[in-house]
């Protein structure tokens, strides 16, 4: 860290990679209890009765619902670690999110979940020296289609 | 719910019906267990001491979901929500609970937005909306935006 750069050799070689594949099912019952602790009362997340004579023919998911426990596109203990491993500060920030909708998800579909770091840049701020990652996760269904993708900001310093 | 949102109905300026929220100790404890983040800087004192926020903060992802409601609300059955962002940029401290159900008088959150931009792409009559979650004074802690598609009553 001659220069004084946060972003280490080591973390730069980071950008790009795949660190994190998931698999998992979207439950029912994990829907319907997001839905109601967003306190979103829409019988799509709700009522799978109701959902199954719609055209989605299954309860579907409030959008961002990334399964449960939400670990695809979260800046897991083991995404952290690599991370802090590769010399990067250890104190953490969320900074924001965003979604690409592309195929709806509802109950029984199994997802494949892939979580790469997309960026990583750093500069001065009230916090120091502060570094910024993108962690980018791109989520496949059955079919082979992406159904989402996300992009989580985090902040370091 | 309302009546089905169309294209042709907003304009640059028009505003997203908004959307109130309350967010409580109780709904901080129902979304970490929903979604799975236990991380204590929402629930523990001590905990959110230590981290220099001074009190357990309403999570961000909450926010972000109270956002999705927002827009899902708004487009109705036959709109799309294509993409949805937001930033944390400022925290949010929940009412405590006065009894097991109510809780205490205090602030109340208000989802928003307005439409910044409307044009066709691909067959397709799309809408951007800036939207925020604005606090009890009025601030914005959670700004953020949205590409939706809705339908439209032009025939072709």
């Amino acid at each position: 860290m001659a220069n004084g750069s946060l972003i280490t050799d080591e973390l730069r070689k980071l950008i790009g990679v795949t660190l994190e594949t998931i698999v998992f099912k979207v439950e029912e019952g994990a829907i319907q209890r997001y839905a109601q602790a967003i306190g979103d009362p829409n019988p799509l997340y709700n009522d799978p009765d109701f959902a199954s004579k719609t055209k989605y023919g299954r309860l579907l998911t409030p959008p961002g619902f990334t399964g449960w426990p939400v670990k695809a596109g979260r800046l897991s203990d083991r995404l952290l670690e690599s991370l802090l491993k590769a010399g990067a500060p250890s104190r953490l920030l969320d900074g924001g999110v965003e979604f690409e909708f592309i195929e709806p998800v509802g109950a029984g579909d199994v997802l494949t979940a892939t979580t790469k770091i997309a960026n990583m840049t750093e500069r001065e701020t009230r916090l120091g020296k502060t570094m910024f990652t993108t962690l980018e996760t791109t989520f496949v269904n059955k079919k082979g289609n992406v159904a989402l993708k996300g992009r989580s900001a985090f902040i370091l310093f | 719910m309302s009546k089905q949102v169309c294209y042709d109905d907003v304009e640059v300026g028009t505003e997203i019906t908004p959307l109130a929220k309350v967010a409580t100790t109780r709904m901080l404890v129902q979304w970490a267990g929903a979604s799975g983040d236990f991380n204590p800087l929402h629930y523990d004192d001590d905990f959110a001491k230590a981290m220099g926020v001074g009190a357990p903060i309403v999570h961000g992802a909450l926010k972000r979901a109270w956002l999705g409601h927002l827009m899902t609300d708004w487009i109705g059955e036959q709109g799309k929500l294509k993409k949805l962002s937001c930033q944390y940029r400022g925290m949010d401290y929940p009412r405590k609970m006065k009894t097991r159900e109510e809780p205490h008088d205090g602030e109340t959150w208000w989802c928003k937005g307005k439409v910044t931009k409307k044009y066709e792409q691909g067959g397709e009559h799309l809408v951007e909306c800036e939207i925020w979650v604005e606090n009890g004074k009025g601030e914005k802690t959670t700004p953020g935006s949205a590409l939706v598609a809705l339908p439209t009553r032009k025939r072709k």
